[in-house]
């Protein structure tokens, strides 16, 4: 059982990810993986939901070029990935120029620090 | 009671707009009193009438509250739901409801900002609201929105039915010329595809010029019951219907990023006024970003999943096109403070009403107002309307 000490689903999702552990949920009810990170299932309404670790291959579902002046960064990429196990979550997909990355891609979940805090993010799976 | 019951027993009797554009040292509640009053003038009302009260706004959570203090009402109904700027025009709805069980008797819909040019302006309220209402599992990658959300939908669809940057270029280019016949439009400059093509890039596939306007501007209309609305000031334009679809609050959410929840609330709103998209003279979409009006021509049924692209080209809903789209110019080009709803359905309003000058569609008699809500076509409401003859 999940308890106060432990945080909320999404308190127990940001330490996992913060110890550089990328997990998601599953539904112990009807079998559904669930994220983000919640305490009943959106797709039935059950309230016991286990951590799974996911595969980390999915596919550009969906992707954009943020643009944004040189001094200030360079331009980024915003991606929608679409995992595996069928759940999708916003991301970025780093090793190859923003332009370059493209829906359908294949790409590999990998946990790095955004100050101080773990993040998940995709390389394409060819560049891993 | 169902909707069907509902169809065409409420009116919209009046409407007014403020401070469009810039309204320099005005706040808020300010230009939105100003349309209030407009709005209850134009029905030949008086605001002590106003026994019912719609609104909402980005920066106050209990904003119905700064707006019966400052108007001096006492409304007997209050719905101060905001679902983003599809609000406006979901508002209609528990209106149509409180009116016809005789709860009150005019309702006034109502809505202000002054994001252009306030001091606590676009980029404050963003940074407030990262603290005040944050998305833990989207903000660490920084999207630029709302356009970032919108422009990953249109990748989708680009890349699902071949729709091509061209064909949102026509979206942004046929606002601009029924803005070029608006003398209330904000930017009313010649615009050619070409141009939107090149312009600057905000988040791929958009240009500058397929994200709406950042403007000032304040909206309100008066409702009433058909039995009353006959007996005032101008000619009443009837709600056949009015439905609402919430689905997702992120572009991460949305469970097919083509499919807009118009989908749902247009087949709910066609089916209570018992019209199709063939029976519609006039449609207002709320344009945010040019896709929006691609996904709402075809969830509305306009044409076909996918042939929204080949559906706007040749200049298909310009003046003189097959189809009347957003004849004010739109969020894209006429007016786009934070919320439009309301703007899109008082142009519907005025349309029906005859009101329009050059850019009026000749013997409109029904119209469609198609909200759209958050950051990622997230609540959607839309309105079938109609003249008192087309009943």
């Amino acid at each position: 059982m999940q308890t106060n000490e432990q945080g909320g689903a999404e308190a127990r999702y940001q330490a996992a990810l913060n110890e550089g552990r990328f997990s998601i949920q599953r539904c112990n009810d009807c079998h559904k993986h669930v994220f983000y990170p919640r305490v009943v299932c959106p797709h039935c309404g059950g309230a016991s939901l286990a951590w799974v670790e996911p595969k980390g291959t999915g596919t550009v579902y969906s992707t954009t070029t943020v643009r944004r002046k040189p001094e200030a960064g360079g331009d980024y990429d915003v991606s929608l990935i679409d995992l595996d196990e069928g759940v999708r979550m916003m991301s970025r997909v780093e090793g190859v120029p923003p332009a370059e990355v493209k829906i359908g891609m294949r790409v590999r979940a990998k946990v790095v620090d955004n100050k101080g805090a773990g993040l998940v993010v995709f390389a394409a799976e060819e560049a891993k | 009671m169902s909707l069907r019951d509902l169809r065409g027993r409420t009116a919209i009797v009046g409407v007014g707009t403020a401070g469009c554009g810039e309204a320099h040292g005005m706040s808020d509640l300010e230009i939105l009193s100003q349309a209030a009053k407009a709005a209850v003038e134009d029905a030949g009302l008086a605001m002590k009438d106003m026994d019912g009260l719609c609104t909402a706004n980005l920066n106050s959570a209990m904003w119905p509250l700064n707006v019966v203090e400052c108007l001096g009402i006492r409304p007997k109904f209050v719905d101060g739901t905001n679902i983003g700027g599809a609000a406006f025009v979901a508002h209609q709805l528990p209106a149509m409801l409180a009116l016809n069980a005789g709860l009150c008797d005019a309702v006034l819909v109502c809505y202000g900002s002054t994001q252009r040019t306030a001091t606590f302006g676009r980029k404050e309220r963003t940074a407030a609201r990262n603290i005040l209402d944050p998305n833990p599992f989207e903000g660490p990658y920084q999207p630029f929105n709302p356009p970032s959300s919108y422009a990953l939908i249109a990748a989708r669809h680009m890349y699902q039915y071949g729709t091509t940057r061209r064909h949102l270029a026509e979206v942004a280019v046929a606002a601009r010329k029924w803005a070029q016949l608006n003398p209330e439009a904000f930017s009313r400059d010649p615009l050619d595809i070409d141009t939107v093509l090149k312009a600057r890039m905000i988040s791929d596939p958009f240009s500058a010029y397929d994200c709406c306007l950042v403007t000032d501007g304040a909206a309100a209309y008066v409702m009433t019951r058909a039995d009353r609305a006959k007996d005032l000031k101008k000619k009443p334009v009837h709600i056949l219907s009015n439905a609402t679809a919430a689905w997702h609050r992120s572009v991460s959410g949305m469970r097919d990023l083509t499919v807009t929840p118009s989908k749902e609330s247009g087949e709910r709103a066609f089916a209570a006024a018992g019209l199709g998209p063939k029976d519609i003279d006039v449609v207002q979409i709320y344009d945010a970003f040019s896709i929006n009006t691609i996904l709402a021509l075809e969830d509305l049924g306009f044409c076909g999943k996918g042939e929204g692209g080949p559906f706007v080209e040749n200049g298909a809903i310009a003046p003189g096109g097959k189809l009347p789209v957003n004849t004010n110019g739109g969020g894209l080009s006429c007016v786009h403070p934070n919320m439009y709803g309301a703007f899109a359905t008082i142009e519907a309003v005025r349309q029906l009403r005859g009101e329009c000058g050059e850019r009026q569609v000749k013997g409109a008699k029904t119209a469609v107002v198609n909200g759209n809500g958050g950051t990622a076509a997230s609540s959607q409401s839309t309105s079938v309307l109609a003249t008192a003859g087309a009943l």
